[in-house]
């Protein structure tokens, strides 16, 4: 019985002791923290992807809180909605962004780029690229080792087992920007995604002159000018002879693909065209 | 410490030099391994002769580029180097055979020089000498020590610890006189007296060829070193002949000595004594499968498919070319690959050999931490790489590592922990530029 | 050829292999083997064969149906920790302990970890010591040594020479005896001889490095000797010690164990003292009369921090 009481009697006072201590400590060691951070997190998709620039959401929960406007903070996964939700939270305005998403700049499948070596190393692109060119007379071209297949945390790109080169699932493409780091390449861009998901973009970044370009790949950007000269719109430019088509100027009219002598301008998701001409076969 | 022993296969041991024809067409690069490319001071249509400058250093770690052949300069292009990137170079149509007036191209041996040791150096630059070893460094960087620190000796790196490679042996035996002289040539550029030359104990006949002659150069003494990969590392053989270690991220000037190559060594010998520019070097072709392994001198320029076919073309069966030794070496991707000054070997690997086995999982065998010359954890590097744990490999000495494969090439499991080390290498790097 | 292989270098590869390895180990093995064979008979030879057969059948399965990986079952790691935990077991065990301790060895101590290159703890000893836990009459039963004879020997038992320190009873075989291996124990720990023929067949191959088993030796030979200084009449001599028990095979086979072991040779050091001082520990002042799997197992467990607080000798370091 005594032991019982004495027993009861110290962890009693023991736990009374620590009990205040806590209380103390707590209150000296007490972090002021906006509580609007904690809302705002709540408010982000949680995938801690690393999209918007900051580390994890809680990084850029802490940024849209701190910050005045909007300016340069966004998130792409969450997209406008999102944004939309933080700009209610923090009583500003939201600015909108098109929805953008990740495309793949280069064309060259296996049919179109015949292979010239065998890369027998790591399957690792970075360690590919340091390496060497790249299997193909394109040294600009995909090397499909799959570094953006590992670096996507959204399951959204993959690399075609067939084609060798890496293809993004529209749906689940958050446009985080991580494959676009991945790449040594460089072959990854984000573009706007634009209305019901049509894109046209020059699915090559090779630099090269032309006949070299051509010699390499069937598909290849040989800087001709002639989608240069057909677009109403002043929206392709070339440089280090490579087209470039601003998405911000593109009315997505798609002359330039009719044009293209390489199919190197590629159109996504648009109806089938009215049989005007027949385009030319693929790989020809 | 460390080191591995792979089997010799110095097929081309004892192959006196053979000069390679000339071509219709060179093509000289006019960038480097390192440093930023020499700028052309010649035009589209230019005669040139053999040893004139056509391409001059741009800043300071970078070199003069002559000539090797008369002829006219066909185009200022860009041509793909062995790893299929385009580098700037210089395409000359060869006409005749015709040699500066100023080049002594007697083989009469001069061996008096009364230069000082600035216009040696100058000399050196000029004729845009870089380290012939593999890496390409210029020369005149290495003989110029940053203010505040003196040379104590200077080493010669005779070694050829890679396997197959047999030039630099043979240059030993052909040119020994003219290597001695270019010794001491360095010496006198350096201010110091006493230069040591490193040569591994498998080339007993050049030990003793050099260390008769030798006796009559005042301060030169020959080293014979064990046989291990890679005692030709400059840190490693360094060690290896006054026992001091350089410390982790330091030149070898921080413990007084100065290394250079036995190649670069008769290139200053031409250079100072002769006029002599750096126009051409001896390259072994070989390989267990090649028709006859040989030793070539070549002109700078020189597609590398012509040197082949001189000795006999690209044997059946080949499944890797290798564009040095095999340890170090680059495997190229075709033979359409201007000679270099850094170009030592072409290696022909047989098909069988050239593809690597399947990864298994790392057994903790220790086998990678006990070759490394280094001491640096390659088991723990590649699976930081794997992880891009950067902060953690730099801890761990990544900037340490000097590439030369002993882990790769000892691991039961077959892992590729070289690739992964050298990813890791780059990025780590890259991190600590921006941090500057 | 038409297409030439690009790889970054190096080009050529050593030739070496973990089954070369793995098989290195078991030639090193066959002289304690033999021994055993000889002074134990055809029990011996029962053990080590369920042992070596079911490790391998039990490795496939899980490899097969569980783990659903590609199949290393020939690389021969499977096949030692069989025969590693056969050399740990008494000669006259019933075959269904022995086939338990397999199932422990490989399934709980290997194979739960990811197979080869994972596991903590060293399979072999795991397994023996959880027969040891589950079954201590049978495990320090042992059958009197009986050269050349090729029967079944259960009927007559002897204690092993640590038994006997420990009780203070019965007579210690002469240190020639202790040598050779004429005394009871395991299989495979009875002849320090075949086990040190063993280990210069590993140290000649470069298949391990003389830091471990050196380190262990020197040090249970170091502390028993002040020890048995101190005390003569309680604590054995070294020499004593050094020739019984597992203390060899421990040192030679068990502890060297690739996977379980550090990584550089000051760690290995550090380890191979532990080991040492942990076994005279347990074998003078414990309740077994034996302590080498023990100590190798807890050393087993301060392996990762040994790798990350110990590492090896940098070039260019000051040597302090």
């Amino acid at each position: 019985m005594n032991l019982i009481l004495i027993s009861l009697l110290t962890l009693g006072i023991v736990g009374a002791i620590s009990a205040v201590i806590l209380f103390f400590v707590a209150k000296k060691f007490h972090v002021y923290e906006d509580t609007r951070i904690n809302d705002v997190e709540a408010a982000l998709p949680a995938a801690n992807c690393g999209g918007c620039g900051f580390p994890g959401c809680r990084g850029f929960a802490n940024a849209c809180v701190k910050a005045e406007t909007f300016d340069g903070l966004f998130c792409p996964v969450g997209g406008n909605d999102t944004m939309q939700k933080v700009a209610d939270i923090l009583g500003r305005t939201a600015i909108v962004a098109a929805p953008t998403v990740a495309v793949v700049r280069c064309g060259g499948t296996c049919d179109h780029r015949p292979r010239m070596n065998d890369y027998d190393g790591v399957k690792h692109c970075f360690i590919a690229h340091n390496l060497y060119s790249g299997e193909t007379g394109c040294s600009f071209g995909c090397l499909g080792l799959g570094d953006c297949e590992v670096s996507c945390e959204f399951d959204a790109i993959h690399v075609n087992p067939v084609t060798k080169l890496p293809e993004v699932d529209e749906d689940k493409c958050t446009s985080c920007g991580a494959c676009v780091k991945a790449c040594p390449k460089l072959l990854i861009e984000l573009r706007k995604k634009g209305p019901k998901s049509r894109r046209i973009y020059v699915s090559c970044r090779n630099e090269d002159k032309g006949h070299i370009a051509r010699k390499s790949c069937d598909v290849s950007c040989i800087a001709c000018g002639k989608c240069e000269k057909v677009c109403p719109h002043e929206a392709i430019t070339i440089t280090n002879n490579l087209a470039f088509i601003h998405d911000d100027k593109c009315k997505l009219c798609r002359k330039c693909v009719e044009v293209c002598p390489t199919n190197a301008i590629v159109e996504l998701n648009f109806p089938p065209r009215k049989v005007k001409e027949p385009l030319t076969p693929e790989g020809a | 410490m460390g080191g591995i022993h792979p089997k010799e296969n110095k097929l081309s041991a004892g192959k006196k030099i053979q000069i390679a024809e000339l071509p219709k067409q060179v093509v000289i690069p006019l960038s480097h391994y390192i440093g930023s490319p020499s700028e052309a001071v010649v035009k589209k249509g230019d005669m040139v002769k053999v040893g004139q400058l056509i391409g001059k250093a741009n800043g300071f770690i970078s070199a003069n580029v002559h000539s090797s052949v008369s002829g006219k300069v066909a185009k200022i292009d860009v041509q793909l180097d062995a790893s299929g990137y385009k580098r700037p170079a210089v395409f000359i149509d060869v006409e005749g055979d015709e040699w500066l007036e100023t080049i002594d191209r007697s083989l009469e041996i001069k061996q008096e020089c009364n230069l000082t040791k600035e216009e040696i150096v100058n000399k050196i630059k000029e004729a845009g000498i870089v380290g012939l070893g593999g890496a390409t460094f210029p020369a005149h960087v290495k003989l110029s020590p940053p203010p505040g620190k003196k040379a104590e000796l200077l080493i010669i790196n005779a070694v050829e610890c890679e396997s197959y490679l047999t030039c630099d042996h043979q240059l030993m035996l052909e040119k020994g006189e003219e290597i001695l002289v270019g010794v001491s040539i360095l010496m006198k550029a350096l201010d110091v007296n006493r230069a040591v030359v490193g040569i591994e104990n498998n080339k007993k006949d050049a030990i003793a060829h050099l260390t008769g002659l030798a006796k009559s150069y005042k301060g030169i003494e020959i080293a014979p070193l064990k046989v291990r990969y890679p005692q030709g590392g400059e840190k490693q053989l360094i060690d290896a002949i006054i026992r001091r270690q350089v410390p982790s991220g330091k030149i070898p000037i921080e413990v007084g000595a100065v290394v250079q190559n036995v190649g670069t060594t008769f290139a200053v010998y031409e250079a100072v004594q002769k006029n002599k520019p750096m126009i051409e070097r001896v390259l072994t072709v070989t390989g267990k499968n090649a028709p006859n392994p040989g030793n070539y001198l070549v002109r700078l320029g020189v597609y590398l498919s012509t040197v082949v076919d001189t000795a006999g073309g690209v044997p059946e069966g080949t499944g890797k070319i290798v564009g040095g030794g095999p340890m170090m070496g680059r495997s190229l991707m075709n033979l359409n690959v201007p000679m270099a000054k850094g170009s030592s070997g072409v290696l022909f690997i047989k098909e069988e050999e050239s593809i690597r086995k399947p990864i298994k999982n790392c057994i903790r065998c220790t086998k990678c931490v006990s070759v490394c010359p280094m001491g640096l954890e390659p088991f723990l590097l590649m699976t930081q790489s794997e992880r891009n744990m950067w902060p953690e490999m730099e801890t761990n000495r990544v900037m340490d590592c000097i590439e030369c494969g002993s882990c790769s090439y000892t691991c039961p499991s077959n892992r590729p922990l070289l690739d992964y080390i050298r990813y890791g290498k780059t990025t780590v790097g890259g991190i600590l530029r921006n941090r500057k | 050829m038409d297409k030439l292989i690009i790889s970054p270098a190096p080009h050529i590869h050593s030739g070496d292999s973990v089954s070369k390895n793995m098989t290195g180990v078991i030639v090193a093995l066959v002289p304690a083997l033999l021994v055993g064979f000889y002074y134990f008979g055809l029990g011996s030879l029962i053990v080590t064969a369920t042992a070596i057969i079911s490790c391998i059948i039990f490795e496939y399965l899980i490899q097969r149906f569980m783990l659903k990986g590609e199949n290393s079952v020939m690389d021969g790691s499977a096949a030692l920790t069989g025969l590693l935990l056969a050399m740990n077991l008494p000669s006259n065990i019933p075959v269904w302990m022995v086939i338990i301790g397999s199932l422990v060895a490989i399934g709980i101590a290997k194979m739960s970890f990811g197979g080869l290159g994972n596991n903590p703890f060293n399979p072999a000893l795991v397994g023996r010591v959880f027969l040891l836990i589950s079954f201590p009459v049978a495990m320090t039963t042992w059958p009197k040594p009986v050269p050349f004879n090729p029967s079944y020997l259960d009927a007559v038992t002897a204690a092993t020479p640590l038994e006997m320190i420990k009780g203070h009873f019965g007579e210690m075989p002469g240190l020639k005896d202790l040598f050779l291996g004429n005394m009871g124990g395991s299989l495979g720990e009875i002849s320090a001889l075949a086990l040190l023929i063993g280990l210069v067949y590993l140290l000649v191959k470069k298949i391990i490095s003389w830091h471990i088993p050196v380190s262990i030796l020197v040090t249970v030979f170091i502390f028993s000797g002040i020890m048995h200084l101190a005390n003569p009449e309680v604590y054995a001599a070294p020499l004593v010690h050094l020739f019984t028990g597992g203390l060899m095979l421990g040192a030679i086979f068990m502890a060297t164990d690739y996977v379980t072991s550090p990584m550089n040779p000051r760690g290995m050091l550090i380890y191979g003292v532990g080991i040492g001082i942990i076994t005279v520990v347990i074998r003078a002042f414990g309740a077994y009369p034996e302590g080498v799997s023990f100590a190798i197992l807890i050393m087993n467990g301060f392996t990762p921090l040994i790798n990350t607080y110990i590492k090896p000798k940098r070039f260019g370091e000051k040597i302090k």
